[in-house]
């Protein structure tokens, strides 16, 4: 079946293309005249909500982007960060949230497959992969059909094409049953002065299409992302993409060698609303028209019609300007690779995008306004309400050990082994942590001591409570989990996760979220520079929770002063660094509440970002002066669990004796941030710890000697003690038993 | 020592492979690409992982009957050691140089962890930096490692001293059949195994049990 380009405008049609009558109006008034159909496909392209961040760019532009190091900031495909010695790490996160619950394994595997194309568009080779999940509740009929196909999906795609995941979050809420969430990070490293952008220099030059042919898959995907689901969310599978991780891997490979080869002027992937978009950021970019002749588009599909081929989304797809006199080259290296590689159009100097199409013009729009002039909206937003506080004396009792064990069965904070071990998480030989730890860490390769720790973070119930708080949280989490590697935070890339923004109160939740990040950022000199947003979150009018999730990179000067979240030997003492005067104190919004008790009320721990500051800075200072031997901070079910997961990941036991007349329960399910607990080699009682007291001291950190490490078994307080090896049976149990 | 590192698209271990070798022979590896028919006089060739095609016919059988491998079969003709590690291994014996298949894990699910290798014989040209029965740790990283031949194949591979590595201590991650994790030929100069000792030979990588595999292979005097 053919659609040909005379389909006539009515306002249904333009209503099925996500447009709103406003914003056909406006389109009317751009062009002076009706469009004809393949033009109206590509408004819906340029303008919906995924490509043109239209609710959210106004709040998005109050983050703090810039930095020392940062050489690219949100814009590019990906953003560029300095590591020295004329390197930098390149990365971003995006989120296929709707691909990945109408058809889990393509969905998520091509989620992996975009974000992994941004970063080596860039000129950067991919050496870390994170991935954050959020499923539904466990017992609700999808999720487990939802968590295999995902998991599996992101390992197809990422163990295949050859980059290490090394971190991520898996999560799972009620809110999340109807709209799973698939957030997929990656970072490349590239040469400081290899850094290849979209933007197109030069007129009359070849505009060159590489990699997999086009076909029907995702024809209009970015607008099915940018709606709500319903009942009928079957009936958009066609919608989803099917990635092939084999020509992704060769498109690298010869996208890489392409660039080495001086032959690349600009370079843009085909990702959401695919040949459309491309075309269109190259050109707006450099400020030139383009042209396209359709029929030189490699197809595997017949009949395929202007529209579908401007508005496929079929995966591992690029397009480049080139040098003219390196076109043979050029050709030569995709014949090596096996990949199609077809002059499909040239740039021009008249400012408008024009696609042909069988002898016949079916588009002639003005390209910088189709990008630059789309419609933008102050929505109108509530303040969300602050919950109340927990009253003094509403402490709900539980057995420590008892609830200790009940936290380390549950679905949100059991072990993820059975997600992880399907992933490569070895691959590149430079893998220094795997996930299970606050950071993955890998070797920056051709680099003697250089290494980069990868965090994802986010926790979604805190920023339902206070989006304000809960944005800071999300920050200053990640930025605490690679400090507690020994890494320098560098910078950060968001991937904002909400329900729909026509609705004033989830509009809200974004809009505090983000002045949260962003307070956080700045207190903390950890700019954001790329990310994404996902919005219409929502099944049948019921958002999810507001998540933004926080994917953050450090540098590690010298790998060898690295440290871990595992006890490293016994009879060391254990402290408890940036502990209030009672060690912990915060119940609401505490996993301990929800978990053990089933309640979910009370405002999240604040953030002291002042705090939070000095209290890293200390803790990364002591790893770097080699006194500490381990290192873990404290977030999801405090102390208690952080303790537990040292344990479990050494097989060395502890002893928290010097909880004298203090609650227990707070003190260890209480989740006060800005926490770490750390081991060290020396002597407690002597004049070395003396010095660091009183460090600790005048920097207004407080640091009690709350235990040692040692035996087999962990022994919390009063509490009985419970052996590593049971804590370890019901924290590995879950997952196993819950996927069958 | 010289090494070199069969390159086919698809497989994408050959830069870890590479720099083991590196690290471990003090010069890089000559590269042979997939339409290359010469292989240059070498100590030792290496088929590396990966998904070479894709993988999506059945592993390893596109890259087996590249021009390239018949190169590879007339050099392990001559006596010169030839060693595939996981997509290496497969194509070892889609190429008919090893016998035997590689199924889909049991548990239908990649599998990436670190697991525990017996050296069920000590005496091979590869296996000689190991004493007999040693266990050794070493990562494995696969989908389709389920290792499987017929009885009588069997019976000839394990009375032969064929069978050089079984997953030990209960670590099998994969269902083969005898816990197998790694053959030789009868000639004992192809080696074909899943596991990726090219990751663990550095302290950055927790250890270097799988360095002394190399230096077997290569005599070198660990």
């Amino acid at each position: 079946m053919t659609i040909p380009n005379t389909v006539p405008i009515t306002e249904d049609l333009v209503s099925a293309h996500g447009l709103k009558p406003d914003e056909y109006q406006r389109i009317l008034g751009l062009i002076g005249r009706e469009p004809s159909f393949t033009e109206l496909g590509i408004f819906s392209a340029m303008w919906n909500e995924h490509c043109s961040y239209k609710s959210s760019k106004r709040w998005l532009r109050t983050l703090p982007t810039k930095g020392e190091r940062v050489i690219h900031g949100p814009g590019e495909n990906a953003g560029v960060v300095d590591i020295g010695d004329g390197d930098c790490v390149v990365f971003k996160m995006e989120s296929h949230n709707h691909p990945s619950y109408i058809e889990p394994y393509q969905g998520a595997a091509t989620g992996v497959g975009g974000i992994l194309r941004d970063v080596f568009t860039m000129g950067a080779r991919p050496v870390a992969a994170m991935n954050a999940l959020r499923f539904g509740e466990p017992n609700h009929p999808k999720t487990r059909h939802l968590v295999a196909g995902v998991v599996s999906g992101v390992g197809g795609y990422g163990n295949a094409f050859g980059v290490p995941t090394v971190g991520g979050e898996v999560e799972f809420d009620a809110s999340y049953n109807g709209n799973c969430l698939v957030n997929a990070f990656a970072a490349g490293i590239a040469k400081t002065d290899g850094i290849f952008l979209s933007k197109a220099e030069g007129v009359g030059l070849p505009v060159v299409y590489l990699g997999a042919k086009t076909g029907r898959d995702g024809v209009g995907g970015a607008t099915m992302a940018s709606a709500e689901f319903d009942d009928q969310i079957e009936e958009k599978r066609p919608t989803v993409q099917v990635g092939d991780p084999f020509t992704e891997k060769c498109l690298l490979e010869a996208c890489l060698e392409l660039m080495a080869s001086g032959a690349v002027i600009a370079i843009q992937d085909m990702g959401a609303a695919g040949l459309t978009c491309s075309a269109v950021e190259m050109g707006a970019k450099g400020d030139l028209g383009i042209e396209l002749d359709l029929d030189k588009v490699p197809v595997r599909e017949e009949r395929m019609s202007a529209y579908e081929m401007m508005l496929s989304e079929s995966q591992e797809r690029m397009l480049m300007v080139l040098r003219p006199e390196m076109e043979d080259d050029a050709a030569a290296i995709f014949r090596k690779w096996g990949l199609d590689f077809a002059i499909v159009g040239k740039t021009t100097d008249d400012l408008r995008f024009s696609v042909l199409h069988q002898g016949e013009e079916v588009a002639n729009l003005p390209i910088k306004e189709l990008g630059d002039q789309a419609p933008e909206y102050d929505r109108p937003w509530l303040v969300p309400a602050t919950p109340k506080p927990l009253a003094d004396d509403d402490v709900p009792e539980a057995d420590v050990a008892d609830a200790l064990l009940t936290l380390l069965a549950s679905p949100n904070l059991s072990s993820r082994r059975w997600v992880w071990e399907q992933y490569d998480t070895l691959i590149q030989g430079n893998s220094l942590q795997l996930p299970g730890g606050d950071a993955g860490v890998v070797r920056v390769d051709g680099h003697a001591t250089k290494a980069l720790a990868f965090s994802s973070d986010v926790t979604p119930r805190y920023c339902e409570a206070d989006p304000f708080e809960g944005g800071k949280q999300a920050v200053a989490e990640c930025w605490r989990n690679l400090t507690a590697t020994g890494a320098l935070p560098l910078a950060a890339t968001d991937n904002l996760n909400f329900g729909n923004p026509e609705r004033p109160e989830i509009m809200g939740q974004f809009v505090r979220a983000i002045e949260g990040i962003g307070e956080a950022c700045r207190a903390l000199g950890f700019p954001i520079v790329s990310g994404n947003v996902s919005l219409y979150n929502e099944t049948n009018g019921k958002g999810i929770m507001p998540t933004p999730t926080i994917g953050g990179v450090g540098l590690i000067d010298d790998w060898q002063t690295m440290k871990r979240a595992a006890f490293a030997a016994d009879g060391e003492a254990i402290l408890l660094v940036g502990a209030p005067p009672s060690w912990g104190t915060h119940l609401g919004q505490s996993a301990y509440l929800r978990d053990v008790h089933g309640r979910r009320d009370g405002p999240p721990p604040p953030v002291d970002l002042d705090k939070e500051k000095r209290v890293g800075d200390f803790v990364r200072r002591l790893i770097r002066d080699g006194v500490v031997t381990a290192c873990h901070d404290l977030s999801d079910g405090g102390l208690a669990v952080a303790l537990a997961e040292m344990a479990m990941a050494s097989g060395v036991g502890a002893t928290v004796n010097q909880v004298n007349d203090i609650s227990p329960v707070p003190v260890f399910f209480g989740e006060d941030q800005g926490r770490y607990l750390v081991t060290l080699g020396i002597d407690p009682q002597g004049p070395q710890m003396a010095d660091l007291w009183r460090e600790a001291d005048a920097l207004g950190i407080f640091m009690p000697w709350i235990g040692s490490t040692g035996g087999r078994e962990l022994k919390l307080g009063e509490a009985r003690a419970v052996s590593v090896a049971a804590l370890r049976d019901v924290h590995e149990g879950w997952f196993p038993t819950f996927m069958g | 020592m010289k090494t070199a590192v069969v390159l086919l698209p698809g497989l994408n271990r050959d830069r870890d492979m590479i720099a083991a070798l590196t690290k471990i022979t003090g010069r890089p590896p000559v590269t042979v690409w997939q339409t290359e028919t010469d292989i240059p006089d070498v100590d030792l060739i290496v088929i590396p992982g990966g998904f070479s095609f894709g993988d999506y016919l059945r592993c390893g059988a596109i890259g087996a009957r590249m021009p390239v491998m018949r190169a590879v079969a007339e050099k392990a003709r001559q006596g010169v050691m030839v060693m595939g590690v996981c997509n290496g291994f497969q194509i070892l014996l889609e190429a008919g140089l090893l016998p035997g298949a590689l199924m889909r894990n049991a548990t239908l699910k990649f599998v990436c962890r670190e697991v525990k290798l017996e050296v069920a014989n000590a005496n091979t040209a590869f296996t000689r930096g190991y004493a007999a029965g040693q266990i050794i740790r070493c990562p494995v990283a696969h989908h389709d490692g389920n290792y499987f031949a017929d009885a009588e194949t069997l019976t000839r591979l394990e009375g032969e001293g064929q069978v050089v590595f079984r997953y030990a201590e209960g670590t099998n991650p994969n269902g083969s059949v005898n816990d197998i994790a790694g053959i030789v030929s009868r000639e004992g100069n192809v080696l074909g195994m899943m596991p990726h000792p090219e990751n663990l030979i550095e302290a950055a990588h927790g250890g270097n049990d799988g360095r002394a595999l190399f230096e077997g292979a290569l005599g070198i005097a660990a």
